[in-house]
């Protein structure tokens, strides 16, 4: 991979920092009148997800990592893995758990997620930002209560606990927000 | 094509009235404008500064340089006639680009023979203030500072105990270097942002290593280069000296530099004996001030980014 000088630092551009793939969210630059420039650095690790900021002096580089964001179709789950394939090309990769992490609890079959692939392998999957998932399991949905704003939890297909209002009723199709986990409301039919 | 400036009309307009009111600002205490080249036969040999260069041209006998302040050239002034002079004019400084950084900016420079640097410091203070409006003002000595932000010595720490609060506060990484690197880190990183609730911060009496052209004197126990920076709001507004005066020191200053220079792998540079000559025809006792035109600009206006002050930023121009 082509190596990056801190002045091509942009926000996106994914490099190899301490062994592990990182992708860059800001560079500033920082030098006194008199002094030595440097660039503070905020970045992402795509393994761990941890956010941080590293300063480097100016000039300094460091090496591309090969990273790609693809958009996939989630296939099936055997329990340890998770498939996705390629659209364009049919191509089909495993996810384990630790690149699945939480995404598990929103996937589900023939959705469309970014799977970001290091090295050619599933690191991270980010689920779609709205899913519609089925409720398997609630309270008896109270009939006309659409003003009380209580809410009750129900479990979704894939096993994710979320608020739901009370007059819903299992079996129905909701609208999920994956990013905080939000009832959106009733699925569109 | 983007052909639009970066910057809106108020602006520009804000710019235009900026540039007014320094001028009367000067012509008010009878300090003359003056204009030195920007094209220079030498450059800084500041190890931290990069100019750019012209190389082709058939007046050109050898490359010059983009001046990065008109120093040399208005102490030569100074030498001259020793009259208080300013200037507004471009400078420009090779990789130095970023939210506060445009590699051409617009540099206010002025001079003041007789003054101390206290006395310069409160005039650079009425001029913040004609522009901002009132605030009020505060000065640290760079040890007093380190002291109250860091508990730190700047002085007297070792460089293993310097680099050990940065690594505290900070992620370096596998960063190393000499006493100057850890100091302008805590400074940039740790410091310059506590500095934004004191208003105008003046910080003055910088370690014998960050004097770069200011007089020597012993202060207490140690020896401090009579140089100041202005913060207003965090930001670094201004830089000045007491000035150094003596050609041979100078000269020795000069020699320094492009040793450091050619420790951090940098081209050295000629030194100005220009300026070196004037020197020893004598410089007259004077305090000295670089400020940022384009960042004065950007508290006048609230900007956050210096793109948004310049007509057309560095990837416009």
């Amino acid at each position: 991979m082509a190596n990056y000088s801190t002045n091509e630092f942009r926000s996106g551009l994914k490099v190899m920092l301490d062994g592990d793939p990182c992708s860059i969210l800001d560079n500033e630059f920082v030098k006194p009148g008199k002094g030595q420039a440097f660039n503070r650095v905020k970045l992402r690790n795509l393994k761990t997800g941890r956010q941080w900021e590293r300063t480097f002096k100016s000039g300094e580089t460091l090496e591309g990592a090969d990273v790609m964001e693809c958009t996939m179709e989630y296939l099936y789950t055997d329990g340890e893995f998770w498939c996705f394939m390629e659209p364009d090309t049919f191509e089909q990769h495993q996810a384990d758990a630790r690149a699945v992490g939480d995404a598990y609890l929103w996937l589900k079959e023939q959705d469309r997620c970014e799977v970001t692939l290091y090295n050619g392998a599933p690191l991270s999957v980010a689920p779609p930002n709205f899913v519609e998932l089925e409720v398997v399991e609630t309270d008896p949905g109270l009939k006309g209560d659409t003003a009380s704003g209580g809410t009750k939890p129900a479990k979704l297909s894939t096993g994710a606990v979320v608020k739901v209002p009370l007059f819903l009723s299992q079996g129905e199709v909701i609208r999920i927000d994956t990013r905080t986990g939000e009832y959106q409301g009733r699925a569109s039919k | 094509m983007n052909w639009k400036p970066g910057a809106g009309i108020g602006q520009i307009q804000a710019r235009a009235a900026l540039l007014c009111k320094l001028r009367q600002f000067f012509a008010e205490r009878g300090i003359l404008e003056v204009e030195t080249p920007l094209l220079c036969d030498s450059g800084a040999t500041d190890p931290a500064i990069e100019p750019l260069m012209v190389e082709r041209g058939a007046s050109l006998h050898r490359p010059r340089y983009l001046q990065t302040s008109p120093e040399y050239a208005m102490k030569r002034l100074l030498a001259a006639y020793g009259e208080p002079i300013f200037q507004i004019g471009k400078a420009f400084r090779d990789g130095e680009a970023g939210t506060r950084h445009n590699p051409e900016f617009t540099l206010l420079e002025w001079y003041r023979p007789g003054f101390g640097q206290h006395q310069l410091m409160d005039e650079v203070a009425d001029l913040v203030r004609l522009c901002l409006g009132e605030r009020p003002l505060q000065k640290r000595s760079y040890r007093q500072l380190f002291l109250e932000s860091l508990g730190i010595d700047p002085f007297t720490a070792s460089i293993g105990e310097l680099e050990a609060v940065a690594r505290e506060h900070l992620d370096p990484g596998p960063l190393s270097g000499d006493r100057n690197l850890w100091l302008d880190l805590l400074m940039s990183h740790s410091i310059e942002p506590q500095l934004a609730v004191l208003g105008m911060c003046f910080v003055y009496d910088y370690p014998a290593s960050q004097a770069a052209l200011s007089c020597l004197v012993p202060v207490d126990d140690v020896i401090v280069g009579q140089r100041f920076e202005l913060y207003v709001d965090g930001v670094e507004l201004a830089n000045g000296y007491f000035e150094l005066t003596d050609a041979d020191e100078q000269r020795q200053r000069f020699e320094q530099d492009n040793l450091r220079r050619r420790e951090y792998w940098l081209s050295e540079r000629p030194l100005d004996e220009r300026l070196l000559a004037a020197m020893s025809h004598g410089l007259p006792s004077c305090s000295g001030v670089a400020l940022g035109v384009d960042r004065l600009l950007m508290l006048v206006t609230g900007a956050l980014d210096i793109r948004e002050v310049l007509a057309f930023d560095w990837e416009r121009s």
